[in-house]
């Protein structure tokens, strides 16, 4: 699809959606070991849950601008008024918005658990554990970027709506990736609710976003 | 094809911003919208374009197809906005539009033309590579502009279409539309300069009477 590969490009050239992310990740990351003291088998312990805070994170930072940009500039009209179904050009949008920022971020997490100390099962927990799970919060993200699409500075309400709402994925994710190398939990079934989530938001968040959107027309 | 507007009238919030706006058009017709600032002539395009709800009144394009679209299928809406992404060059946004606008059921191949030969319509070849933020204010109206041909639409709506463009591209423009509204095209246009276009009907657009039971 057209509208993927511009979002794409878009993301590349203007300076980077897609780096912003991934350095405001290493921030997180890069700090921790200087917040909580150079005991190794501590810093293991928590980091897959610093891993998911930090993704989470840098997730919402850029998610604002998603339909904002569009509005700005008046193309979102120009799409609301096409033969495709909202719907769809919504969830592309939400698609190639992952591709640009939450995958970075994902490939980045092997190199960033290096600075937590992790052993390679857990890394590789983390790392399969956010690509499945990040997906989920661009796609609650969308609501909260639809329904703050005409507030001028609708960047932290966006993150403070979908908060509550991407906890779950936070949950199920770091259980998982904790369950991968810790003995007695079993890994496949938090693995696999998330995955449930990750589904369940690919559809609610796109028909949720389009609604909002319509509903915001002014 | 046909187009119905029957008083019409608009709400945005609890205020009216216009009502029994009332016109009729065939193809071959435009129709120019004026009036005062802040009247209402870009409340009316939107609405027509479907992206804000008609408060009464009614709006109808009957055509002759079985298959009912919504209105705003029929239609190119080009803003005060221009819809391009500084960023992108030319072509690409103009390549852009042209897949995203693409309809299935366009018959007629010829009323569809290349970016490129849109541009060059517009007579702006030159910027075709240039990242469209690079380009002056009147440049990027008219590549605005160009996206009426890169899709077939048979109604136009503009919302003050040539703002910023200079005498020769107006006439240019004016020209352009013309050609166009021969072959059966519909254009309604808001404007606070003559466009130029032949067949013009007009609609004077006042400000409602003020309710003094408000005060």
């Amino acid at each position: 699809m057209s509208l993927f590969w511009r979002d794409i490009k878009l993301a590349m050239r203007s300076g980077g959606g897609a780096l912003l992310g991934v350095l405001f990740f290493l921030a997180v990351i890069a700090v921790v070991p200087f917040a909580v003291g150079p005991d190794l088998n501590f810093l293991q312990r928590i980091g897959p849950a610093m891993l998911w805070i930090g993704a989470l994170l840098s997730t919402l930072l850029g998610l604002d601008r998603l339909f904002q940009a569009e509005r700005d500039d008046g193309s979102l009209d120009i799409m609301l008024m096409q033969e495709t179904p909202f719907i769809l050009t919504v969830f592309i949008k939400c698609v190639a918005h992952w591709v640009a920022t939450g995958l970075p971020l994902v490939l980045a997490t092997p190199l960033l658990g290096l600075l937590m100390n992790m052993d390679l099962l857990s890394i590789g927990a983390v790392s399969v554990t956010l690509l499945v799970g990040s997906p989920a919060i661009t796609f609650i993200g969308a609501v909260g970027a639809a329904v703050a699409v005409t507030l001028p500075r609708g960047g932290l309400l966006v993150s403070i709506l979908i908060l509550p709402l991407a906890i779950p994925v936070l949950i199920f994710g770091v259980s998982a990736a904790y369950a991968a190398v810790e003995e007695p939990a079993p890994f496949l079934p938090p693995f696999l609710i998330l995955c449930a989530i990750t589904m369940f938001f690919a559809v609610i968040g796109p028909l949720a976003a389009a609604a909002a959107i319509r509903a915001s027309t002014d | 094809m046909r187009i119905f507007a029957q008083n019409l009238s608009v709400k945005r919030g609890e205020e009216l911003i216009f009502t029994d706006v009332s016109f009729e058009l065939s193809p071959t017709e435009s129709l120019t919208i004026s009036g005062p600032n802040g009247v209402g002539k870009s409340t009316l395009l939107r609405a027509l374009a479907g992206l804000l709800p008609i408060d009464s009144g009614t709006f109808e394009i009957k055509t002759d197809s079985k298959e009912a679209k919504p209105n705003a299928e029929y239609c190119h809406y080009i803003g005060h906005k221009n819809a391009m992404k500084a960023e992108l060059t030319v072509l690409e946004n103009l390549n852009f539009w042209q897949r995203t606008m693409a309809q299935e059921d366009t018959v007629d191949d010829d009323l569809i033309m290349s970016p490129e030969a849109a541009v060059e319509l517009l007579g702006l070849s030159h910027t075709l590579d240039l990242p469209f933020g690079f380009l002056s204010q009147g440049q990027r109206r008219r590549i605005a502009l160009a996206k009426l041909f890169v899709s077939h639409r048979p109604v136009w709506l503009l919302d003050e279409p040539t703002a910023a463009l200079d005498k020769a591209s107006s006439d240019n423009f004016a020209n352009i539309t013309n050609s166009y509204l021969e072959k059966g095209g519909i254009v309604i246009a808001a404007t606070h300069v003559p466009l130029g276009f032949k067949e013009v009907k007009q609609l004077e657009m006042t400000p409602p009477p003020l309710n003094e039971d408000i005060y």
